[in-house]
């Protein structure tokens, strides 16, 4: 055993995330039971994924043992947009019974635990856990796919040590630039890195491509212009949204697909 | 009743104290009477008239017989089938002949006539409705595994025992209140649901069960209780109201990180029970419901079929969205007995 100064140096900093208060106050007693074999100290704890984003940033915890049913936002979902930080914690998970979820694990090799938690297991866990570290984000939004967990409710920004959430819902267009895509809301821009071919497939139901570099709301779509030609382009038709002033060109070969959104419009 | 302790493989006379019961004989024999009719005469409105003039014959014998079978439910009960079944043919025909004794001045029709028709109609009824409580009686076998599985949300037991394990070392009398409390509950779960039980028992089962839900999620669950006027004595098939509270807290309470209201009022008005449970409702999509349960009618259809099995026609079960509330309101009638 190492003297209590360097222990507490060392130790690894775990930040608990569960809504239900008798299962931190459980995982803090096992963390306890366990010291002998992993130094740890609680970094910090959270009852939703909300509260997580918003503390865990500054807490410097190393590794999150995240709950994944949590109201607010659950556990798959915070771990994508965590996944960004510069910092980013490593992630154990930790279910009481969710059948989907432990197979994308397992078939992702990330690691998780059942509840009750067993003091064994969660102190092989955070061994493991320390040595691998954070886990990427592609595999953690493979993970999601596999646990047919449900399209996200928010985009995530990540500046260094801050993660600013923008609702899906609120998105009017996402619009591809060279590397980042452009989400576009009523209120301002943000900018993410993640490939628009896969935000289509996670939101098919949500945006409709209306050009090559271009996803848009089904909800925000108010009609069709046409656009007559000139000198530069062709003749075409734009789309006309609420909530923001700009048209956005429609190209053709997207046209008969989105010309079907608005049933009711006669173009 | 009855409908509920039979053997689901033997014959069975059905319940002639069930509305559904009654109103199918109703309804059968009427239309036999209205077949008959036509079969005489083939003329449309003529088979109308015919069939007008001869309800003088049909509906006497027919409310009486259903009368005196309502008065008799329970010596039937005991009888054994074929038994039972020629004394429900014989009281039809005794009572369509006398009818047919005292309207001989306004309706001349021959006492065999009359006979084979009493026959013919209490017969094809009793037919009918044998098949039709057969036809849901491998339900009814079924009904207890459903049950079963519609009730224990392993997410439930899991979380449950999790939150007694953490009580274990800071408030252990509290940890063995949870136990016996959990213990009570699958106790529930695991009897034989083909019994009516009463009112009091099911609700001391949710008392245990909400105790269990108050340790897991603590403030965010917020109860009230209105049960000042419930008939404690009143009879109902169990776990009716245990997996609607279940699916309260579960969709109301659990998915929001605020505080949950979740209400559950008894009553009764006249001769009908009622049960109303209201949770809040968070409609999918919004901001911050990022793990809205999909609904999920397992629950409240297996409530349903139940209370059909139980009661029929007689038993209610109706959802909706009030505002920002869920409603499930279910209406039973109000019957007394051993459980």
């Amino acid at each position: 055993m190492s003297a209590p100064a360097e222990e507490a140096r060392d130790a690894l900093r775990v930040f608990i995330a569960d809504d239900e208060a008798p299962a931190r106050a459980r995982l803090k007693e096992v963390l306890a039971d366990i010291r002998g074999e992993v130094a740890v100290s609680v970094a910090g704890e959270a009852a939703n994924g909300l509260e997580v984003i918003e503390r865990l940033p500054a807490s410097g915890a190393e590794v999150l043992l995240l709950d994944i049913q949590m109201p607010g936002m659950g556990g798959i979902e915070l771990a994508r947009h965590l996944g960004g930080l510069e910092n980013a914690p490593a992630i154990v998970f930790v279910t009481a019974h969710d059948r989907h979820a432990v197979e994308a694990f397992e078939l992702n090799a990330l690691d998780y635990l059942m509840k009750p938690v067993r003091a064994e297991r969660l102190a092989a866990a955070l061994k493991k856990a320390r040595r691998a570290g954070p886990v990427p984000r592609a595999r953690l939004a493979q993970a999601a796919k596999a646990a047919q967990a449900p399209a996200r409710e928010f985009f995530s920004v990540t500046e260094r040590h801050r993660i600013q959430l923008v609702p899906v819902a609120d998105v009017v267009y996402l619009k591809a630039e060279l590397k980042y895509v452009t989400l576009r809301t009523p209120a301002g821009e943000h900018l993410i890195e993640e490939p628009l071919v896969e935000i289509e497939r996670e939101f098919a139901d949500r945006f409709v491509r209306v050009h090559r570099n271009c996803l848009v709301a089904r909800a925000a779509i108010r009609g069709f212009e046409r656009v007559a030609g000139g000198a530069e382009e062709e003749p075409h038709w734009s789309v006309v949204l609420e909530g923001v002033a700009e048209r956005l060109p429609v190209s053709r070969r997207q046209w008969p697909a989105v010309k079907g959104v608005l049933p009711e419009s006669k173009p | 009743m009855l409908s509920i302790r039979q053997n689901p493989h033997s014959n069975a006379l059905p319940d002639f104290r069930n509305f559904g019961v009654v109103a199918r004989a109703l309804v059968g024999v009427n239309l036999l009477g209205l077949a008959a009719a036509l079969a005489q005469e083939p003329d449309g409105g003529r088979a109308l008239d015919a069939f007008v003039h001869s309800t003088v014959l049909i509906e006497p014998p027919l409310i009486t017989s259903l009368a005196l079978l309502y008065a008799a439910a329970p010596l039937l009960r005991r009888m054994p089938y074929w038994p039972a079944c020629l004394l429900v043919v014989a009281l039809a025909m005794a009572l369509a002949a006398a009818t047919q004794a005292a309207v001989s001045a306004i309706a001349d029709v021959s006492l065999a006539r009359v006979l084979i028709f009493a026959a013919a109609g209490a017969a094809l009824v009793l037919a009918y409705l044998t098949l039709h409580l057969r036809a849901y009686s491998p339900a009814l076998a079924e009904a207890r595994l459903q049950a079963l599985q519609a009730r224990i949300r392993p997410h439930f037991l899991f979380n449950s025992l999790n939150a007694v394990l953490a009580l274990v070392r800071s408030d252990p009398r509290r940890a063995e209140r949870t136990l016996e409390d959990l213990a009570d509950l699958f106790r529930a779960l695991m009897s034989d649901n083909r019994k009516l039980v009463r009112l009091a028992d099911e609700i001391s089962l949710i008392e245990r069960y909400a105790a269990i839900e108050q340790l897991r999620l603590g403030d965010r669950l917020r109860m009230s209780w209105d049960l000042d006027q419930a008939p404690v004595d009143a009879l109902l098939p169990p776990l009716i109201l245990q997996p609607l509270l279940e699916n309260a807290v579960y969709h109301g309470v659990e998915p929001a990180t605020g505080i949950g209201d979740v209400l559950v009022r008894i009553g009764h008005s006249g001769d009908r029970v009622r049960i109303h449970i209201e949770n809040p409702w968070h409609a999918a999509g919004g901001a911050g419901t990022a793990s809205v349960r999909a609904g999920n009618h397992m629950a409240l259809d297996n409530i349903r079929e139940r209370l059909m099995l139980f009661f029929d026609a007689e038993a209610a079960l109706q959802t909706r969205v009030d505002g920002a509330r869920y409603c499930v309101d279910i209406e039973i009638p109000y019957r007394t007995g051993p459980a």
